[in-house]
């Protein structure tokens, strides 16, 4: 988010008679942050030091002289420079007093404007378009000045840049209402020359802005329509026959509710996805006002805005983070920040980098500069080489294909030559644009799956699904098509990694695993991880055993032994025995278990729940039984494996089928025996919280007891002492 | 061991005084603090907080403000007074008025030549300090407010001092007025009312640092007349400012009990410009904040629920120790309770008056844990008022019960007591001997028939009691000229050996029949905390604030084989880390291998037939060898008999017939005294 903070009164200015005449010539760094060399209209220098407020120096040229253009100051050598009288530089340091005494050089022509560059000297443009550094200049003043630019053409706007250690200079001219735009570099001296492409509609360019970026120069213009187009620049062009017309894109339109944004309007780049903006109209306050403006080019969003009351010039500079903006009779300092957008950051998981960065965040976060401008993201997976980084190396050599590509071979080519160009796209895709790809390739396969009955790319599908970039809402058939070509082993996969299935898909899924015959299954390869513990181990020794693991001191043995529980002897009796055979076998189980541990909401998944056979109903129940009682026999109550169902789940589970099929439950005969044990299960418990309960109570009444010790002034007491 | 029938008494209603200002002398360690009473008390830091000093407060004297100068040690007072102490004699030595109405602070120059004083009357006046006084020298321009704190920087070329709304800077040469700052009244609701400038500091970079009664804190710039930084750090008053010897951290204490730390810090590690910048918050008080001290590895607070906090800086000890640990003094480091032990009286001794209370008792047995139903009720015989504006500072009951003497700093007056049934009747004995002006402990030999008196440096005075007259018998002295004042005594049960103990840590036997010196006990280097002589071997026990503890036969002239073995195995770590020392330590009439002492939490019988823990060893073992069954449990006991069932302790003794006599002060009774803290807008009330 960018923001301009509280702004203050930098000085007074003296303006001229109307609202578009510039009120100042221009504001320019001064020999560091917190110095400006603010030039008057026509006669003054002055330096401020900002964080004062406070003038240090002033320099007044004489009565009939005039300043030509803004001074500059060389931050290496504390020098200012000012052009008077169109072509006679002067050169001084803060402690000259008089502006009459300072160094003088009359040059040959008239001056445009001299621009600063940073570590270097100062560069001179001249008003016919020659442009010279100023230390040539200074050695020889009466040097020829060559003209440029033809007759009537007319400087609008130059700025200065740096490229490398290269300083240039880049202007607008106008001739004829066209505008061309010159990109002058000095060493080698060499003069590009563009036509600026017009606007259709008769609207003319009220301001540009420059920012180098990655080796280009980013040129943008505000047009009177309220358009903000956008010319890249290359900074080292081709050289070509003629004048090249640059395209352009527009970038941002601001609200005009007139139709015309006020020819005061000014803009200027603040960071690479900031723009200011003074005099264009606020898209939500009346008309009439003028307010300071920083939208976001990306979100074409406003982020910020100030009013500025008296009356704007359309003036607007911006040095180490602040705004200088000239309104009314005063030129205003704002503090702004920007900082760069990411998602991550409005929802706060962006953590600040350390000064030194020496910790990465383990998941990179991708900048939305980054998605929108395709840099190239941060390679943060570096430390963990998976198996896409391993891939992509294998397949260095070979053509990348695109996304459009791959989706159009999807529609014709056979199962083994599509699994190749999947291969070679999800090794060469970039990390951002997978998620979305891979969900249209999906798309595509499914689409045809279902249009050819004897297509059916298996392998295919589960290396998709195995990018863990799919889910169920973006590809809804997907799932079902996988369970209606009886795909167990990909059914599974979708559930384990799909958030997002909807409880009537889960359902269908669930009634489909209780249908099919444990014979069906054996072919099927299916993930066994949450069965292992029926497999592997043989059932964990009973209480008593001797090798039952023990927790907090709890012992299942005493509990045998001064019971007072009625219902244990008969629990031992009851068909649950703890070696309870499994109702399903072990793949179907394994099935069975991921149902259970899907994520649901009970109030969705109750009316499908309805569509259970009474027979399926006490298939699971039973199953679900058996699984609660291999929990319970445990301390630890939960089972052995990887994904297995927790306790809470299964007894979610039997609840949400008993809610569903309790009438039909009570009828059927053989389901008599199966809630006879949950009712015990479920009485246990609820003796077993009663009994926390009271141990509560009691414990609470110690903690009682011991406040009220409280004795009056005197009391006679024995102690023993030992 | 055996079983104790407990008088467990709750009715010595003694009521601390609230802490008012102190101050902390970083070379020798020892804190100086005021209390509401004025009276004033020293601890020494380096060893183990021990109260070292105490001066009796007056009626008439308030302290507003303490001060050390080198070693000497200032109070100024709301009765426009300034005070020096005698610190040997323990009283004040000498007061000026400063002619200037009641007088707010008081405040040293760096060089200790001379002293600032903010006035009621808004005048701030230099006073020389001089080698046996002080002197007034001259008067700052006058002010139109009370000037309410004063710090001289440490150049002595200026002083800041604060008053109502504003801060001035005053050039002590011209003595007038080169800086002025308003302070903003800032909180709104608070704009009709003067913002008091509590407290200030003068740093040596020209930084003025101010607490005042808006509840800012701020850093003012002295040199450019500016505010740097303003830090709200309470609803309420910020009461008092402290700064660090370094000046590296500041500690402020505000009315809602909080204590504030702030740190010169950079706010980025390791480079930047450095700022004053907030970084510890304590809560350990429950009302005004009234003193603070900043003593570089702790911060020390101390308010009006006189509690004095010792807070360590966790961040000044690199390991978990007993100097880490937080510690708070709640009660005076010597006994206020004084037992007949013969007749079961009790006398208790306040400030301003004595209580003799006879015991209670009963009739019927029982077994361990009950109570017994009480047959007569503890009744209060007598309640003696004190003379004059002193307060008492000592005092004592002989062993029959029928002499009560106590002493202020002025003088010393004894009395007899007739009981006879019902009626009580007190005489004063009208005539004592002109020494006996002034006493700093007193106590009555064994058979009762004398008292003696320690007064002055390193003498003690034995008088006979009789009525109407006490006689002078003999002043005991040690042969070496000793400065510092005895503050314990000791007389042996047949009449014949007196210990003393002085503050200079050294203790010094006389035999009392031979009125001659006898012999010094070896030097040890922390202050004894309490003292007796056993009545039938004639060993000399003795405990130090340190908790180290000594056993030396006065007979023989040498140390215990006990206490020999003691030393060499070493006390127990926890016995030695307990954070309150001995007060007092009795002895078993029943049983001669045993005694017993008690500090605030805890009593322990010591039996020197029993084998010495060691550090493998569970010390607090009562409740372990409760569970086991007896011949285990004779094999697990050891020689400490630690109880910590009666909490806090002021007096433990043993009375004849395994009768137990406890005295506790509970810290909710003094909590229920004191006046209703701040209201806290707590959530959901």
């Amino acid at each position: 988010m960018a923001a301009l903070y509280e702004g203050f009164t930098l000085c007074g200015l003296v303006t001229g008679f109307g609202q578009d005449d510039p009120a100042a010539l221009g504001v320019e760094p001064g020999r560091d942050a917190d110095h400006v060399v603010v030039t008057d209209t026509g006669k003054r220098v002055t330096v401020y030091k900002v964080s004062d407020q406070k003038p240090l120096g002033s320099w007044t040229v004489k009565q009939g002289q005039s300043v030509a253009c803004p001074a500059v100051c060389n931050g290496q050598t504390g020098e200012y420079v000012v052009v008077s009288d169109h072509k006679v530089l002067r050169v001084w340091k803060d402690d000259d007093i008089s502006f009459d005494k300072v160094f003088k050089a009359t040059l040959s022509a008239d001056v445009q404007r001299l621009h600063a560059v940073p570590d270097a000297e100062a560069l001179v443009l001249f008003k016919r378009g020659a442009v010279r550094q100023l230390d040539t200049l200074l050695a020889a003043p009466q040097q020829p000045i060559e003209e440029v630019l033809s007759e009537d053409e007319v400087i609008r706007w130059s700025s200065s840049f740096v490229d490398g250690d290269q300083p240039g200079l880049l202007f607008v001219t106008e001739q004829n209402g066209d505008h061309f735009l010159y990109l002058q570099k000095l060493q080698p001296n060499v003069l590009h020359k563009y036509r600026m492409e017009a606007e259709g509609n008769g609207a003319n360019p009220l301001s540009f802005a420059a920012r180098l970026q990655d080796k280009n120069i980013r040129v943008t213009c505000l047009y009177s329509s309220g358009c903000v187009f956008e010319t890249l620049l290359a900074l080292s062009p081709v050289l070509g026959e003629g004048v090249p017309t640059l395209p352009r894109s527009l970038l941002l339109r601001l609200p005009v509710e007139e139709g015309v944004v006020p020819a005061s309007a000014s803009l200027l780049f603040l960071d690479d996805a900031h723009v200011a903006v003074v005099g264009a109209p606020h898209p939500s306050a009346h008309a009439g006002k003028d307010f300071l403006c920083i939208w976001n080019l990306n979100f074409q969003t406003l982020q910020a805005a100030k009013e500025l009351p008296g009356g704007v010039h359309g003036q607007l500079w911006s040095h180490a983070a602040r705004l200088y903006v000239s309104h009314g009779k005063a030129l205003t300092v704002v503090p702004y920040e920007c900082e760069a957008s990411s998602l991550a950051a409005a929802v706060g998981k962006l953590r600040p980098a350390g000064p030194t960065g020496e910790v990465r965040p383990s998941a990179s976060i991708p900048s939305w500069n980054a998605l929108l401008h395709e840099e190239v993201p941060p390679k943060a997976c570096k430390g963990v080489e998976t198996r896409k980084s391993k891939m992509s190396r294998k397949s260095q050599a070979l053509p990348a294909l695109t996304v459009d590509q791959v989706l159009e071979r999807i529609q014709s080519v056979s199962q083994e030559e599509l699994q190749q160009d999947l291969g070679l796209f999800l090794s060469r895709a970039g990390e951002p644009e997978l998620q979305l790809s891979v969900g249209q390739i999906t798309t595509g396969l499914v689409r045809r799956c279902l249009q050819e009955p004897t297509f059916y790319p298996q392998s295919t599908l589960v290396q998709l699904v195995q990018t863990g970039r799919l889910c169920h809402s973006v590809c809804p058939d997907f799932l079902m098509l996988a369970l209606s070509k009886k795909d167990y082993f990909l059914t599974q996969l979708c559930l384990q990694l799909f958030p997002d299935i909807p409880e009537a898909v889960t359902c269908a899924c669930l009634k489909a695993f209780l249908s099919v015959m444990d014979a069906d299954l054996e072919a099927v390869s299916v993930d066994l991880g949450s069965v292992s513990f029926m497999t592997d181990q043989p059932p964990p020794t009973r209480p008593g055993g001797g090798a039952a693991e023990l927790q907090n001191g709890f012992s299942p043995a005493l509990l045998d032994e001064d019971s007072c529980d009625v219902q244990t002897p008969t629990l031992g009796q009851s068909p649950v025995e703890p070696d309870l055979p499994c109702p399903v076998g072990p793949k179907k189980a394994a099935l069975l278990n991921e149902i259970l541990q899907t994520a649901h909401s009970e109030n969705f998944l109750l009316p499908p729940l309805k569509d259970l056979s009474a027979q399926q109903v006490i298939l699971l129940l039973q199953y679900l039984q058996f699984l609660y009682v291999r929990c319970s026999q445990d301390v630890n109550t939960q089972l052995p494996g990887l994904r297995t169902p927790t306790i809470s789940q299964i007894l979610d589970w039997v609840c949400l089928l008993l809610d569903a099929h309790f009438t039909v439950l009570i009828l059927v005969p053989e389901a008599k025996g199966l809630l006879a044990n949950l009712h015990r299960f479920v009485r246990s418990q609820v003796r077993l919280f009663s009994e926390l309960g009271k141990i509560h109570s009691s414990l609470q009444e110690l903690h009682q007891l011991r406040q009220s010790e409280d004795m009056g002034l005197y009391a006679i007491e024995v102690i023993e002492l030992f | 061991m055996g079983e104790f029938k407990v008088h467990r008494v709750r009715f010595f209603d003694y009521m601390p005084s609230g802490v008012r200002c102190m101050a902390f002398h970083s070379r020798t360690h020892r804190l100086a603090l005021a209390r509401l009473d004025g009276s004033v008390e020293i601890f020494n830091f380096s060893d183990s907080y021990f109260q070292e000093k105490v001066i009796p407060g007056n009626e008439s004297r308030s302290v507003e403000a303490i001060c050390w100068v080198a070693e000497r040690l200032f109070t100024v007072g709301l009765n426009g007074k300034i005070t020096e102490y005698d610190l040997i004699n323990l009283r004040p030595k000498y007061s000026i008025d400063a002619f200037g109405g009641p007088i707010w602070s008081v405040a040293c120059n760096a060089e200790g030549s001379h002293l600032a004083m903010g006035c009621e009357d808004g005048s701030l006046k230099l006073f020389e300090v001089l080698p046996e006084s002080i002197q007034f020298e001259r008067n700052f321009e006058r002010q139109k407010d009370r000037i309410l704190s004063v710090s001289w920087h440490k150049s002595g070329t200026q002083i800041a001092a604060g008053s109502l709304d504003v801060i001035r800077v005053f050039d002590v040469k011209s003595g007038r007025a080169v800086q002025r700052f308003l302070v903003d009244r800032s909180v709104s609701g608070m704009r009709n009312k003067d913002c008091v400038v509590w407290s200030l500091s003068f740093l040596s970079d020209h930084t003025i640092a101010s607490a005042d009664s808006a509840g800012k804190v701020q850093m003012w710039d002295a040199r450019m007349g500016t505010l740097i930084k303003t830090h709200l750090v309470s609803k309420w008053d910020v009461l008092t400012l402290s700064v660090s010897e370094d000046e590296s951290s500041i500690v402020v204490g505000t009315s809602e009990g909080t204590v504030v730390q702030f740190q010169f810090l950079s706010p980025t590690l390791g480079h930047g410009e450095q700022e004053w910048i907030r970084t510890k918050t304590f809560r350990n008080h429950t009302h005004d904040v009234r003193a603070v001290a900043e003593i570089g590895t702790a911060l020390v607070s101390g308010g009006m629920d006189t509690q004095l906090v010792i807070r360590p800086l966790l961040e000044k000890h690199d390991i978990k120790s007993y100097d880490s640990a937080l510690r708070k003094i709640n009660f005076p480091h010597r006994s206020l309770v004084s037992s007949a032990q013969k007749c079961g009286l009790l006398l208790f001794q306040f400030p301003g008056q004595l209580e003799l209370w006879r015991l209670g008792g009963t009739d019927t047995n029982g077994k361990p844990g009950d109570s017994l139903p009480i047959m007569r009720k503890p009744e209060k015989l007598l309640q003696l008022k004190r003379k004059g504006d002193d307060h008492i500072c000592c005092s004592a009951l002989s062993p029959c019960g029928s002499w009560i003497a106590y002493a202020t700093v002025s003088s010393i007056r004894v009395y007899h007591l007739q009981l006879e049934n019902s009626s009580i009747s007190v005489t004063k004995v009208s005539k004592l001997p002109k020494v006996l002006r002034s006493a700093h402990q007193l106590h009555f030999s064994a058979d009762s028939s004398r008292l003696f008196v320690a007064s002055g440096p390193a003498t003690v005075h034995m008088v006979t009691v009789s009525q109407p007259e006490c006689k002078y018998v003999h002043t005991f002295k040690p042969k070496t000229g000793l400065t510092e004042s005895i503050h314990l005594l000791a007389a042996s049960a047949d009449g014949k050996w007196l210990a003393t103990a002085s503050k200079g840590c050294d203790i010094h036997v006389y035999n009392v029949q031979k009125m001659k010196y006898h012999c010094t006990v070896p030097l040890y280097n922390s202050l004894p905390s309490a003292m007796a002589i056993h009545p039938k071997t004639n060993n000399l026990v003795v405990v130090h604030a340190d908790q180290q503890m000594f056993e030396y036969s006065i007979v023989e002239k040498q140390y215990t084989d006990w206490s020999r073995k003691l030393q060499k195995e070493g006390l127990h770590r926890l016995w030695i880390e307990r954070d309150t020392p001995i007060t007092h330590v009795t002895f078993n009439p029943r049983n001669p291998s045993q005694f017993i002492l008690h500090d605030m939490y805890m009593f322990c019988i010591i039996d020197q037939s029993q084998p010495l823990p060691d550090n493998k060893t569970q010390l607090y073992n009562q409740l372990t060898l409760k569970s086991l069954a007896g011949d285990v449990r004779q094999s697990k006991t050891h020689a400490f008999k630690i109880c910590k069932k009666f909490q806090p302790l002021l007096h433990v003794s043993l009375l004849e017939d395994d009768w137990l006599l406890v005295v506790e002060r509970p810290l909710v009774a003094i909590s229920t005294q004191l006046p209703p803290p701040i209201r806290q807008k707590k959530f959901g009330t």
